[in-house]
C-alpha cells in the first residue's frame, strides 16, 4: 500500500502538467472561436491573415 | 492592456479618433463604452449618476450585466476625455466600443475557461480520494492512509477555492458593499464554510470533511455561469460582428491613382475602388462597373442581388463578383451599418423589465435562505450540536434563485440572438416580452405589405394640355418631396417630357407638403396641386371629375381644373400572404391602417385577406387609432416603414420597422426587419412566446425544487454532497433550458445566420 505515497503525487504532477496545457491551450487562443475553422476547408479563398 | 493608451485620456479630443468613435450631430455626441470593472448594480448606478453630473450630459444608460454604457451629451460643454476621465476616476475602466471591446469578452470567456478546467480536473481528482475516504470511513483502513488521502484532498480544493471560485467571493463582496443580496452570497458562505471546516477537521484529524461537496459545488455552478456568459456574448456578438466587418484600410480613387488609406480618412464625395471579394466600407453610390452584391450580413439575405452605375450599397456588404467604382456618401458613424449597431447596443445597454423583477425577487430570496439558514442553525444547535454544522450547510448549499438571477437573463439574450439570425433586430430591451404578448397587429400598407416602390400604371390627361406637359409638372413637383410615391413620378418621366421636365426643376420650385393628402406647389408662376382628389378641388371646386378617372387615383390641376390623373399600383410583397396567414394562425388579429385612397387599401386586404382596413388616414389618425387600439384591448403590434410613421411606431406597444424603412423609423421601433420578409415576424412572435414559456417553466421548476429540497435540507435529510449536486444542477438545468432557445427553430429558416459569424477576407 505505500506505493501510494508514490503514485498520487506523481498523479497529482500529472493533473498539473493537464492544467498547465490547458491553460497554455485558452492563452493561445485554442478556444476562441470553435466555428469558424471547421467551416475554413469548405472555403475556396485563403484564409485572411491574422491580426 | 489597453491600459497604457488610456491614460491618455486627451488623444480622444483629436479629431479624427472622435469622428470614427462618435457619432455627432451637431453638437450632441452619443458613445458607446464598455466598462471593465462593472459588475453589479451599484456601481452602475454609480457611474450613472456621476457621468449624469457632467455639464451637457442629455441621456446615460448604464447596465451592468453587459458592462456597457451609452451616452449622450453636448461635446462643446464636456469633451470627450472629460467624460472617460471622469469613468476612469471612479475606479473602473472604460474602453470605447470597438475591438476592446471584442478582447474584454475574449478575455472573459478565456478566464472563465481556465476556472471552469481547474475545477473540473480537480473535482475528478478529489472524488478518486473521496471514494477511498468514504471505504475507510466503513473501517479498513489504516489511519496514516485516511490522513494522507485527506491531506492530498485538502491540496487539490486549495485551487478550486482560492483560483476557480473567486468570482464568487467577488460578487458576494460587492454585494455586500452595495448593501444588496445576490445569489452570490449564500454560495460563497457555503463554500468557505465547508472547506474551512473540512481543512479544520484535516488538521485536527477527527470529523467530516466536504472537499467532494465543494469541488463539485464549485464546478457545477461555474459551468451554469459559463453557458450563461456565452450566451450573453453570443448576444453581444450581433453587433460586434457587423462592427468587425469593416475594413481597415480602402483604396481611393485620385485622379487616375489609386491609394490606399485607413478607412477613418475617408469623407463624402470620395471615390473608391472596392475589389471582387472586398466589403464595401461605406454608404455610396457606384459610379462605374456593375458586380453583385452579399448583403446578407445586413439583411440575412443570402442571394447577392445586382447593382450597376447609379444604385447605392451600403458599407458592410460584400463585392462578390467585379470592382466597383463608387461615391461615398456617408461614412463612419452616419452609416446604414452604424445606425443599426447603435439601436442594437441601446438594446444591449438596457436592462429588460423582467430581469429586473426577476433580480428583486432574487434579492429577497436570499434574503429569506439566510434567514433561515440562521433558524435551522438555531434549533440544531439546540436539539443535536454535531449535526448543527451539516444541516445548516446543506441549507445554505441547497437553495438556488438561480432560474431568476441566471436563466431568466439567459433567456432573453438566448432569444435576442436567435431573432437577430432571423433577420430581426432587437433594438429595445423589453420587445421580446412586448412581442410575445402581442395579440393584434396593424400594418402600414405602403412598402409593408406591398414592394414600397409604387408606379405609375396609366396616366390620363383631362384637360387641354398634353399628357407630357402634365408629367413634367408632376414631376417636377414631386421631385422636391421624400414620399415613396415622389419617386414613381420621377421615373415615369415619357423621353418626351423629359427636357421639359429638367426645364420646370430648374427654376427649383418650392412645394408645401400637406401630410396625408398631397402636395402644392408654384411652377412658372401658377399655383399646381398634385395629390388626392378632393386635395385637389379644393384649388378648382367648379371642374368636374370624369367618369373615366378612378376616384383612386393621383391627381394633377391648377386654378382651372383638373390637368390629369395617374393611376399607381404597387405589388404585394411575395412574403405578405403567407405571412398574414402564419400571424393569423398564431391568434394575432390584423388591421391594415393606411393613408392611400379606400379603393387601394381595399383591394390589398382583399388579395390578403385581412378584413379589418382603415384608409385615408392622417399620420395623426394612425396614432389616434393605435392607441384607441392599446387602450381597448392593449398588445398592439405595428409593422410600419414610413417616414410620417415614427410617432406611430413609438405609440404602439410593440413596433416593427422594415429594415429598408427611414433612420428615424429604425430609431423609433422596438425591433428592425432587416431580412424585409414579413414571414420573419410570424416566426419572430413564435419565437417570443417560446421565450416566455421557457422563462416560466423555469420560474416553475425552481419554485417546485426549493419547496421541496430546503424543509429536507433544514430536517438534517439532505447532506452537503447530495445538497450540492442538487443546487447545481438545479442551476445548470435552467440555463440549459433557456439555451435552446438558441437553437435553430424547426422552420427551415437557418439560411441567413452563419453569416453573421462568417469572417469575411479582408
Amino acid at each position: 500500500m505505500s506505493i501510494i505515497f508514490v503514485l498520487i503525487p506523481l498523479g497529482l504532477a500529472l493533473m498539473g502538467v493537464a492544467v498547465w496545457a490547458f491553460f497554455w491551450a485558452a492563452g493561445n487562443g485554442q478556444f476562441d472561436d470553435l466555428d469558424t475553422p471547421a467551416n475554413s476547408v469548405l472555403s475556396d479563398d485563403d484564409p485572411p491573415p491574422k491580426g | 492592456m489597453n491600459s497604457a493608451v488610456h491614460d491618455d485620456w486627451d488623444g480622444f479630443d483629436r479629431g479624427d479618433l472622435r469622428r470614427t468613435l462618435l457619432h455627432v450631430e451637431g453638437e450632441r455626441a452619443t458613445v458607446q463604452l464598455v466598462v471593465e470593472g462593472m459588475h453589479c448594480g451599484a456601481c452602475a448606478r454609480r457611474i450613472e449618476s456621476s457621468v449624469s453630473a457632467l455639464a451637457g450630459v442629455d441621456r446615460v444608460a448604464v447596465s451592468a450585466a453587459t458592462k456597457r454604457m451609452q451616452v449622450t451629451w453636448n461635446i462643446g460643454a464636456t469633451p470627450f476625455s472629460g467624460l472617460l476621465r471622469t469613468i476612469a476616476g471612479l475606479g473602473f475602466q472604460p474602453q470605447v466600443l470597438g475591438a476592446a471591446d471584442r478582447e474584454a469578452d475574449l478575455r472573459e470567456r478565456r478566464t472563465a475557461l481556465k476556472r471552469l478546467a481547474v475545477a473540473g480536473i480537480a473535482m475528478t481528482q478529489v472524488m478518486t480520494f473521496a471514494f477511498a475516504l468514504y471505504a475507510a470511513a466503513s473501517g479498513g483502513m489504516e489511519p496514516r492512509f485516511e490522513r494522507y488521502f485527506r491531506l492530498v484532498s485538502m491540496l487539490v480544493t486549495v485551487p478550486v477555492v482560492f483560483y476557480s471560485a473567486v468570482p464568487f467571493f467577488d460578487g458576494a463582496w460587492r454585494g455586500l458593499k452595495a448593501r444588496r443580496l445576490g445569489m452570490d452570497l449564500p454560495v460563497s458562505l457555503a463554500i468557505a464554510l465547508a472547506f474551512a471546516a473540512s481543512v479544520f477537521n484535516t488538521l485536527r484529524d477527527s470529523g467530516h470533511v466536504y472537499y467532494d461537496s465543494v469541488t463539485m459545488f464549485v464546478f457545477f455552478l461555474l459551468l451554469g455561469r459559463f453557458i450563461e456568459m456565452r450566451t450573453r456574448h453570443d448576444a453581444g456578438g450581433v453587433s460586434e460582428a457587423l462592427a468587425r466587418l469593416m475594413p481597415r484600410v480602402v483604396q481611393r480613387v485620385r485622379g487616375e491613382r489609386v491609394e490606399p488609406v485607413g478607412v477613418e480618412e475617408l469623407e463624402a464625395g470620395d471615390v473608391v475602388l472596392v475589389r471582387a471579394g472586398a466589403v464595401i466600407p461605406a454608404d455610396g453610390r457606384i459610379l462605374r462597373g456593375t458586380s453583385r452584391v452579399d448583403e446578407s450580413l445586413l439583411t440575412g439575405e443570402s442571394t447577392p442581388l445586382r447593382r450597376g452605375p447609379g444604385q447605392s450599397v451600403v458599407a458592410g456588404s460584400l463585392n462578390i463578383a467585379d470592382p466597383l467604382y463608387f461615391e461615398v456618401t456617408a461614412v463612419g458613424s452616419r452609416t446604414t451599418l452604424s445606425g443599426i449597431v447603435r439601436l442594437l447596443e441601446r438594446a444591449q445597454t438596457e436592462r429588460p423589465r423582467l430581469s429586473r423583477a426577476a433580480d428583486r425577487a432574487a434579492a429577497h430570496f436570499v434574503g429569506w435562505v439566510l434567514l433561515a439558514a440562521l433558524l435551522v442553525a438555531g434549533f440544531w444547535a439546540w436539539f443535536d450540536p454535531a449535526r448543527a454544522f451539516s444541516a445548516t450547510l446543506a441549507v445554505l448549499v441547497v437553495t438556488c434563485p438561480c432560474a431568476l438571477s441566471l436563466a431568466t437573463p439567459t433567456a432573453i439574450a438566448a432569444a435576442t440572438a436567435q431573432l437577430a439570425r432571423l433577420g430581426l433586430l432587437v433594438t429595445r430591451a423589453d420587445a421580446i416580452e412586448a412581442l410575445a404578448q402581442a395579440r393584434y397587429c396593424v400594418f402600414d400598407k405602403t412598402g409593408t405589405l406591398t414592394q414600397g416602390a409604387p408606379r405609375v400604371s396609366r396616366a390620363v390627361a383631362l384637360g387641354e394640355r398634353s399628357i407630357d406637359e402634365c408629367y413634367a409638372i408632376a414631376a417636377a413637383l414631386e421631385r422636391q418631396s421624400e414620399h415613396p410615391l415622389a419617386a414613381a413620378f420621377v421615373d415615369a418621366i415619357p423621353p418626351t417630357a423629359q427636357a421639359r421636365e429638367q426645364a420646370l426643376s430648374a427654376t427649383r420650385p418650392t412645394v408645401r407638403v400637406v401630410r396625408g393628402r398631397g402636395l402644392e406647389g408654384a411652377l412658372q408662376s401658377a399655383m399646381y396641386r398634385i395629390g388626392q382628389l378632393d386635395f385637389v378641388r379644393e384649388l378648382c371646386p367648379g371642374a368636374a371629375v370624369p367618369d373615366s378617372a378612378s376616384p383612386a387615383g393621383i391627381f394633377l390641376g391648377n386654378a382651372s381644373g383638373l390637368l390629369a390623373v395617374f393611376e399607381v399600383d404597387d405589388a404585394l410583397r411575395a412574403s405578405a400572404v403567407d405571412a398574414v396567414q402564419a400571424l393569423g394562425a398564431l391568434g394575432i388579429e390584423l388591421e391594415i391602417a393606411s393613408g392611400d385612397h379606400p379603393a387601394i387599401v381595399g383591394r390589398v386586404a382583399e388579395r390578403l385577406g385581412i378584413h379589418e382596413w382603415r384608409a385615408r388616414l392622417t399620420p395623426d389618425g394612425k396614432l389616434a387609432r393605435v392607441r384607441e387600439l392599446n387602450r381597448a384591448r392593449g398588445g398592439v403590434a405595428v409593422i410600419g416603414d414610413g417616414i410620417n410613421d415614427a410617432p406611430v411606431l413609438s405609440a404602439a406597444s410593440v413596433s416593427i420597422a422594415m429594415g429598408g424603412g427611414s433612420a428615424l423609423a429604425h430609431a423609433s421601433a422596438d425591433m428592425v426587419l432587416m431580412s424585409e420578409s414579413l414571414g420573419t415576424v410570424a416566426e419572430g412572435v413564435r419565437l417570443a412566446r417560446r421565450t416566455l414559456q421557457i422563462i416560466r417553466q423555469n420560474l416553475w421548476w425552481a419554485a417546485g425544487y426549493n419547496l421541496v429540497a430546503v424543509p429536507l435540507a433544514a430536517l438534517g435529510w439532505v447532506p452537503p454532497w447530495a445538497a450540492a449536486i442538487g443546487m447545481s444542477l438545479s442551476s445548470v438545468v435552467v440555463v440549459l433550458n433557456a439555451r435552446r432557445l438558441s437553437r435553430a427553430s424547426h422552420q427551415p429558416a437557418a439560411s441567413g445566420p452563419a453569416t453573421l459569424t462568417r469572417e469575411v477576407p479582408a
